[in-house]
């Protein structure tokens, strides 16, 4: 390609005439090789959070208060396992193999969603998770409908419509606390305090230092930016804040009638980064665990290829 | 045994439009994938009803049977909790 520099120019603008236009982008379709690099990082990292994210949730599994709760939590978990799949699956479009993904995981050069660096420490952050963590995973994913690459936006459009048991199993379990024992409204009140702080950095810095969300939006890879989204994920979740009569942890939150939206205050962006760079409070021992988790699978690798071999050594018997 | 039935079946999938996905639209004999894919383009879009089409060996494509359904689907029946409706939240609160 790298020979016919005009017609590669040509490519290009036919290809962001495509996006402009509203048209996805599909595997076969020639892409600019940095659209095609952004893609495999933003998809890998949304797979590998579902994958991670399996963690601090199955932590609460054997120990769900009540044989309800467990199923739901255990169905939640195995969604969240699906998911990474689709993600996987759809990334693998982009000429990477599966291989290369985990790997990538392991040795620290890709990330996932920071707020699963946080402990599950009681089982009232189950309900948090599920409202707080899934809530804004769904105010993004829903506007990555429209993502402009065609198997990204129809794995995406798969998993809003399985994840919209995660959020409300969450609130419903929150609401059970909250009407509780005042003991009981505590736990809520406290899970509330540790995730609210981390849901609202999953939307990534503000729009003027995020390092890829200017390109994303000119390919409309991104639909709306990292702030649009937080703001929206703000104004929905805080009158269900007040009904569950808990408070937000931010002095600085208040309704501002003008905007019709709410201000808040500052996010901690150092511990943002601190997190992110891989020292939050569980980086790692997620790592660590997947880790141990792959290695132990490996035999059941082993085993399936091994069946197939003998199978097909049978056939050709 | 007349040379025609010796070909091969392809299925064929048609993309109505970008973004959406490859539906099933029918099948075709043909001697190799490309031929069956030029047959695929004449025989099922010639009103333009595609922008991608995949042709797959028919004898590649392994099938689940109707008559598993029942060892196959049932366990999903009593998990209503896979549903979003199973939650009942208050109407204040209601537009998760």
């Amino acid at each position: 390609m790298s020979q016919f520099k005009y017609s590669e120019q040509q490519l290009e603008k036919a290809f962001q005439a495509r996006v402009d236009a509203e048209q996805k982008i599909e595997p076969k379709d020639w892409m600019p090789e940095a659209y095609r690099k952004n893609l495999i990082r933003q998809m890998s990292q949304h797979a590998h959070s579902e994958v991670i994210g399996m963690q601090p949730e199955g932590n609460w599994i054997s120990r769900a208060p009540t044989l309800r709760r467990k199923m739901v939590l255990l169905a939640k978990v195995q969604d969240e396992g699906g998911h990474a799949l689709y993600l996987y699956s759809a990334t693998e479009t982009l000429g990477v193999t599966r291989d290369e993904l985990i790997e990538a995981l392991h040795d620290g050069r890709a990330k996932y969603a920071s707020i699963f660096n946080y402990p599950s420490l009681s089982w009232a952050d189950i309900g948090a998770i599920g409202w707080l963590v899934d809530g804004a995973a769904i105010v993004n994913q829903i506007t990555l409908q429209r993502t402009s690459y065609g198997p990204y936006a129809r794995a995406m459009v798969r998993i809003c419509k399985e994840e919209s048991f995660h959020q409300r199993q969450g609130y419903e379990s929150l609401m059970v606390l909250a009407n509780g024992s005042p003991e009981q409204k505590a736990m809520a009140q406290d899970a509330l305090n540790r995730w609210w702080w981390p849901a609202l950095m999953m939307f990534g810095p503000h729009d003027g230092e995020s390092a890829h969300s200017a390109q994303s939006m000119k390919w409309k890879i991104k639909r709306k930016s990292n702030d649009e989204l937080r703001q929206a994920f703000i104004d929905q979740t805080m009158p269900q804040i007040e009904f569950l009569g808990l408070t937000v942890p931010d002095p600085e939150m208040k309704w501002n009638e003008q905007r019709g939206s709410y201000d808040h205050g500052e996010i901690d962006w150092d511990e943002f980064q601190r997190v992110i760079n891989g020292d939050g409070p569980c980086n790692r021992d997620r790592i660590e665990h997947h880790k141990k988790a792959h290695a132990e699978g490996a035999w059941v690798r082993d085993a399936l290829r091994a069946y197939e071999s003998k199978k097909r050594q049978r056939l050709a018997a | 045994m007349s040379s025609e039935q010796q070909l091969k079946l392809f299925e064929v999938f048609v993309r109505s439009k970008r973004g959406l996905d490859h539906k099933h639209v029918g099948s075709l004999h043909a001697e190799d994938a490309e031929q069956a894919l030029e047959y695929a383009r004449d025989c099922y879009t010639r009103r333009s009803e595609g922008v991608s089409i995949w042709v797959v060996n028919s004898s590649d494509i392994v099938a689940s049977q109707e008559e598993d359904a029942e060892s196959f689907y049932d366990p999903m029946d009593d998990k209503p909790y896979r549903h979003a409706t199973h939650y009942q939240l208050p109407d204040a609160v209601n537009n998760m």
